[in-house]
Order: structure tokens, then sequence, then C-alpha cells
């Protein structure tokens, strides 16, 4: 089993309203998975299916291949995007609490606290109220909670939102470390760079069903359309512009550089390759930028929901 | 996995740690029992003022009814005209001035008793003032019409029917009263419970929602779970209040009545001569020992066993609604329209108690009642006293059970989808189908 988690076509109504439609996703061990789509579009019920929060109406999930069951809650680490925390309890009281409902006993649950909260420099924290906190701090403690009970799968839903650029940091490189260390990661979020960043795979759903899923160079292999960036020095512009018009389609590109006079994307033929367009250019001009086109996670995002 | 212990763990000690908690469960005596001390005290003060009410009473006969009592002097007044003697009572300061005019008809001198005073007097005064000359002037009616006043006191009689059951047990009227006072206790002190507790469970569902953790604890424990670690929880917080309130009350009343244990005991003259005099009476006394026995005679160990599964099962009833609605909605305003549904049968079970199980206790509409599940807690307890048969229990409970446990589920349901509802308000409508999901 190269998969620890697998969702087999699940769908779930609520009521006359189809939440997700006969959605199959499949995340590899060790990968951070992004679970992309726009709002509504039905990812969190499919993560609240994941975490048995609620229950899918057809198809099953199965965890290191086996069928979901109330125990597995020990092995997912959830941080929801409605997140909060009890606001008149102790941090400390509060992190044993969500602890011991993972199945930590308390020593074991304090002993690791008293680890993440000197590694997030935290450590003063212990008996303040969480309303004492700011926003950004009890984010931290909601993260420490998260990742607590070392569960093989990590599903996070906007783990950055609300932490400064430092602290974001600080958040990535932990979900990094704990992917190295062999955790799974569910990532979903609508940040765009931090796809590009952290994910090495995406599902993207969009209006209940899945339209999208797979390796993130795989997929942006399969959107890329043979568009090179290229930026040339002439004294000649229009000629040189139209003797490439003439052999390849091209359109206009916008790219800050020093001073080059011709700026376009050029689209290859089908019978050549880059080789062939580079050969041609330096015949005609001084190449400054030969640049392949490598569609973001943005757009490929914009282009697959505008598409559907 | 059982997370139940751990849940109800948190509840109660967050529960009981909370200030506004502590601070209700320790002052609310406190001030009970001064407001109780102030009371008496306030109105043993009214009670010391001694009034002097002069009385002209120019038919000469009715002078020798108004005798000194502890609060109240009178003064005979003689051979002086109306209008002088309200001078007089006027420069002296005295309270008021009794005028009864002379008349040859009896029935003349009942429409010219007139009473004067600065301030318009109490009504016990009055009345009491009243009784005293209506005995008077019955007294001269009847002595006119022939007839011996002195027969009419021998002829007085004072009737209690023994009673006793055909099993041959004595029982009373004070008997049926004491069984009245069990009853209602009881029945009450479930209401005053479900309201309380009740109310504390729904805000506790509502804060967690409005915190946004209850996401984060679901992915960890059923909803299921949650919801009874809450209900017990904070049943617990409230027997632990509910104790506290019971012993400091004790506690305070017996340190207020030691230190000021004389003016209390001055204070309850009046009862305790009552009482005195009435353990002299050997009929009274006999009747006490009556109530006594009718204490033992009660249904003890069937009251006490049925008081804890009846209570028990009608505050979890309710507190499951109770639960339910805190989950339906976002915040303690929209609560309102949810409320009266469950409001409703707890009040009605509590007249139904009140009004028919004194009437009959074995009638019709209270034995119905003490079947129907939101009413039955309330009103089976307030009939239990009277002696139910066991059969009767034993139905109403399996039905409080079944309806419970139905409660829970449908609390549960509604509990489950509601707790990730955020934003809006919603409708009967929208709750039916929430049971569907």
């Amino acid at each position: 089993m190269n998969d620890l988690l697998v969702a087999d076509s699940v769908s779930k109504n609520y009521g006359d309203f189809r939440a997700l439609n006969n959605v199959s996703i499949s995340v590899p061990k060790g990968s951070i998975f992004g679970l992309l789509g726009p709002n509504g579009a039905g990812k969190t019920t499919l993560i609240r299916i994941i975490n048995q929060i609620t229950m899918p109406d057809y198809g099953h999930v199965l965890l290191d291949g086996e069928p979901l069951k109330p125990e597995h809650v020990q092995n997912i680490g959830y941080l929801p995007e409605e997140r909060g925390l009890y606001k008149t309890m102790k941090v400390g009281e509060q992190a044993l609490y969500l602890a011991q409902l993972k199945g930590l006993t308390k020593q074991e649950a304090k002993k690791r606290l008293k680890y993440w909260f000197e590694k997030l420099e935290i450590g003063d924290w212990w008996n303040k109220k969480i309303q004492e906190l700011s926003k950004g701090q009890a984010q931290k403690i909601q993260f420490i909670v998260t990742v607590l009970h070392q569960p093989k799968l990590l599903i996070f839903d906007e783990p950055f939102s609300g932490f400064d650029p430092i602290n974001a940091n600080l958040i990535k490189d932990e979900i990094l470390q704990l992917r190295n260390e062999g955790a799974t990661v569910i990532f979903s979020t609508h940040r765009m760079e931090s796809v590009e960043e952290l994910c090495d795979h995406i599902a993207l759903i969009h209006k209940s069903n899945k339209v999208l899923d797979g390796k993130l160079t795989d997929i942006k292999r399969q959107y890329k359309t043979n568009t090179f960036e290229v930026g040339l020095q002439t004294n000649a512009v229009d000629d040189v512009t139209n003797a490439i018009k003439e052999k390849f389609q091209v359109m206009p590109a916008t790219f800050k550089n020093l001073n080059d006079d011709v700026k376009l994307n050029i689209k290859l033929n089908a019978q050549d390759n880059s080789n062939d367009l580079l050969k041609f250019l330096t015949s005609k001009a001084e190449v400054h930028h030969f640049v392949e086109v490598i569609p973001s996670a943005n757009d490929i995002f914009i282009q697959t929901v505008k598409n559907n | 996995m059982n997370h139940l212990p751990l849940i109800i763990k948190r509840e109660y000690l967050t529960k009981v740690k909370n200030k506004s908690f502590i601070i209700m469960t320790f002052v609310s005596p406190l001030i009970m029992v001064a407001l109780i001390a102030v009371v008496s005290y306030l109105s043993q003060l009214n009670n010391d003022k001694e009034r002097s009410i002069s009385v002209l009473d120019e038919t000469g006969v009715l002078s020798e009814i108004f005798v000194d009592k502890e609060h109240t002097k009178y003064t005979i007044l003689t051979d002086t005209s109306l209008d002088t003697a309200k001078e007089l009572i006027k420069a002296k300061e005295d309270f008021g001035l009794l005028y009864i005019e002379k008349s040859a008809d009896p029935e003349n001198v009942i429409s010219s008793v007139r009473f004067y005073s600065d301030e318009s007097p109490s009504l016990s005064i009055i009345s009491s003032l009243e009784r005293k000359i209506e005995k008077k002037l019955q007294d001269a009616k009847l002595q006119k019409n022939g007839v011996d006043i002195k027969k009419i006191e021998a002829s007085k009689t004072n009737i209690t029917i023994a009673q006793e059951t055909f099993t041959g047990e004595k029982t009373s009227k004070i008997d049926s009263i004491l069984k009245l006072a069990f009853g209602g206790a009881a029945g009450y002190l479930l209401f005053m419970f479900i309201i309380i507790y009740g109310n504390m469970i729904m805000r506790s569902v509502i804060e967690e929602k409005t915190s946004r953790i209850i996401e984060i604890i679901i992915s960890s424990v059923k909803p299921v779970q949650l919801m009874l670690g809450k209900i017990i929880g904070t049943s617990l917080a409230g027997i632990t209040q509910f104790a506290i309130w019971v012993v400091l009350g004790g506690v305070l009343m017996l340190v207020l009545s030691t230190i000021f244990g004389i003016s209390m005991t001055e204070m309850q003259t009046p009862q305790q001569d009552m009482m005195n005099q009435a353990m002299q009476n050997p009929d009274v006394a006999n009747e006490v020992q009556l109530a006594w026995q009718s204490f033992l005679n009660l249904p003890l160990a069937n009251l006490v066993i049925a008081f804890l599964f009846f209570f028990i099962g009608g505050y979890l009833l309710y507190s499951s609604l109770y639960a339910a609605v805190g989950a339906a909605v976002d915040n303690e305003t929209d609560t309102q329209q949810f409320m009266l549904p469950i409001l409703m049968p707890l009040i009605l079970a509590v007249y139904v108690g009140i009004f028919t199980v004194i009437e009959d206790p074995h009638g019709t509409v209270s034995t119905v009642f003490s079947f129907i599940p939101f009413t039955s807690p309330v009103v089976m307890l307030m009939r239990i006293p009277f002696g139910v048969p066991i059969w009767q229990q034993l139905l109403s409970f399996a039905i409080l059970v079944a309806t419970f446990t139905f409660a829970v589920w449908f609390a549960a349901k509604i509990y489950r989808v509601g707790i990730l509802m955020y934003g809006k308000k919603p409708s009967y409508k929208e709750l039916y189908k929430w049971i569907k999901y």
C-alpha cells in the first residue's frame, strides 16, 4: 500500500443539495497533498468525512488500507479552518485536555507539550488564559495540539491564516519537518503560492466534483502549452517581430528586463523543439531571455474552474 | 475509546471554577439568610410600636371589651363630647379615637361606629376592633332574644374525623398535608433544577459554538459523547451547588439564630405560645403524634427511590432538549423561539401537579399526566406520597426512559448537525431536515 488515505467514490447529500459527488482521491504516503477548490466546492465536507465528523452517503474511505473506524481519530490530526479554543481555560490545561481526547496519557502529553512549547518559544504561556493571547498566539497552540499526538495523517485547513510572515514561515518549516519525519499531510488553502511551495500532489474540487488531480509536476506538464517567453535585442524591431510572427504563433509578453527591444511569448510549432526555436531566434537577433512558460498553480486553478 | 469521564471532568471543573458560579454558590445563601434576618427584624420593629387608642363609648356597655394588649393601650373616655375628645386626642398625639354613638337600637349602633386618626390605620387594627364589637353586639342580640350564651359556648363542638385505611393504618388530615408538602417539594425542586441547569447546559453548548472549538473537539470525540458529558458534568456541578446551598444555608441560619437567639425567640412567641397550648391540649398532642406517625407511614423507601429515578430521568430528558436548542442557534437571543415548547410542558406539569393532585391524587387527570413523559417526573413525584401502585410507577418510568432515549437520539441528531452550522437562525423546518442528514 503506497497510499495512506484513499477516498473511493464518496458522495454526500445535505437534503437536496449534493455536497460531494462521486469524489475519489488517493493521498500517497509521505506526501503533501493539496486539496484545492473555490469556496463552497465541498472541500470541508470531504475533510469532515475523513475526520468522521460526518458520514458519507455513498462510497468509503480507507486509512492505511483499513476502512475508517473510531480508533482512527488517534492517527489523524486536524486543524480546521473554523477553529478556536475555550477562551476562559488556561493554555496548559486546555492543551492537556485536547491531547488526552486524542488518546495520549497525561504524563506523555505533558512531556510532549513541554518539548513543543520550548520549540515554539512559548513556554511561559502555560498558565495564561486563551483570551489573554493574540490570535496568532492562539493559532500556535492550535497547531501544537494538532500535531502533538504524532498522527500519521495531518490535515491543515488554511493553516497560515492569522500568522505574520515570520510565524507563517516557522509553521511552514514545521510542516515540512513533520513530512520528512514520515507524516502525510493534506493541505487545503486558497493561497496558491503555498501550494506551489509545499504540495507534491493536488486535487481540485469544483461544484462537488473532482475536476483534476495528480502529481503537481505532471499536471503542470499536462497544462503547459510549449510556450516560451523570449527577450531579444535588435535594431530592426519590426522586421524581427514580423519574421517571427510569420513562422510562429505569438503573443505579447510582459516581464521585467533591462532593455530588451522585443518581448514575446512564442508557442512552439508541433514538429519543433525548443532548440529549433532558439536556433531560429539566434539567427535573427541577440537572445537575452529564453524561458519556458510553466503554468502556475494559480493559472491551473483559474483555468480549470473557468472551464468547468 | 471512552472519553466520557474526561469530558465530564472538564465540564465539571470549568463550571465549578467559574468565578460567577463560585459567587452565586457562596453569596446566594448569604443573601437569602440576610434577607430573612432583615425582614424578621423589621417586622419586629414594627410590632414594637405601642399604640394608644381612646374610646368614647356613649352606650356605656361596650367599654368593658377594650382590654389593654401588649402593643395596644385603650383609654376609656367618659363625659366628653365628640369634638372635645377629638381635640384632646390630637393634643395627646394618640393613635386614634374610636367613637360609638349612643342609640337605643343595636342596629343603629352598628352603623354609627367611627374611627378617627391622623393616618389611616392598618387593616389588622380595624378588623380586630370590628371583631370585638361584633362579638359583643352579637351576644347582646342573642341575650335580647332570650338565648343563653353559656349554652351556646357549651354546645360548640370541634370534630376531627379519625381516618384509617382498610389495612388498619391510621391517617389524618395532617397526613395529607404532609404528603402534599413532600410531593410538592420534590416536584418543585425538579422544576427549578431543570430550568437553572438546563439553561447552563444550553449556554455552554453555545459557548463552544461561538468560540469555534467545536470542530476540533468532535474530530476527537463523538458528538453524542460530548453532549452527554456536558449534561452529566453540568448536573454534577449543579448538585454540588445545591448541596453547598443547603449546608451553608443551614449553618448560617443556625449561627444567626444563636447570635440573635433572644430576639428570634421573642419573635416566635405567639406561635410558640400556640404550640405550647397545643401541646397541653391532649387532642392536639395526639395529632402531633399522629403527624409523626404519618411521616413514618409515608412510603419513604419508595419515595426516595422514585425521587432519584424520576428526578434523573426527567432532568436528562429536558436537558438533552436544552442541549439541542443550544446546538441549533448561534447566540442566546435566538433561543427564544425554541424555549417555549420546552417550558410549556414543564409549567403545565407544575400546575397540573399543584391543582389536580391536591384535589384528587388518583383522579383521571393526575393519573394521565403522571404517564405523559414530559409531565410525568413532576406529577408522579407529587403523587407518590399518596401511594401509587408499583406497576404504575414502573410503567411511567419505562415510558420516561423510552422518551428520554428518543430525546437523546433526537437531540444528538440536531446537535451533530447544528454545532457545525454557523450564521443562520434555523427554522423548525430546517431542524426537521437536520434529523434526516
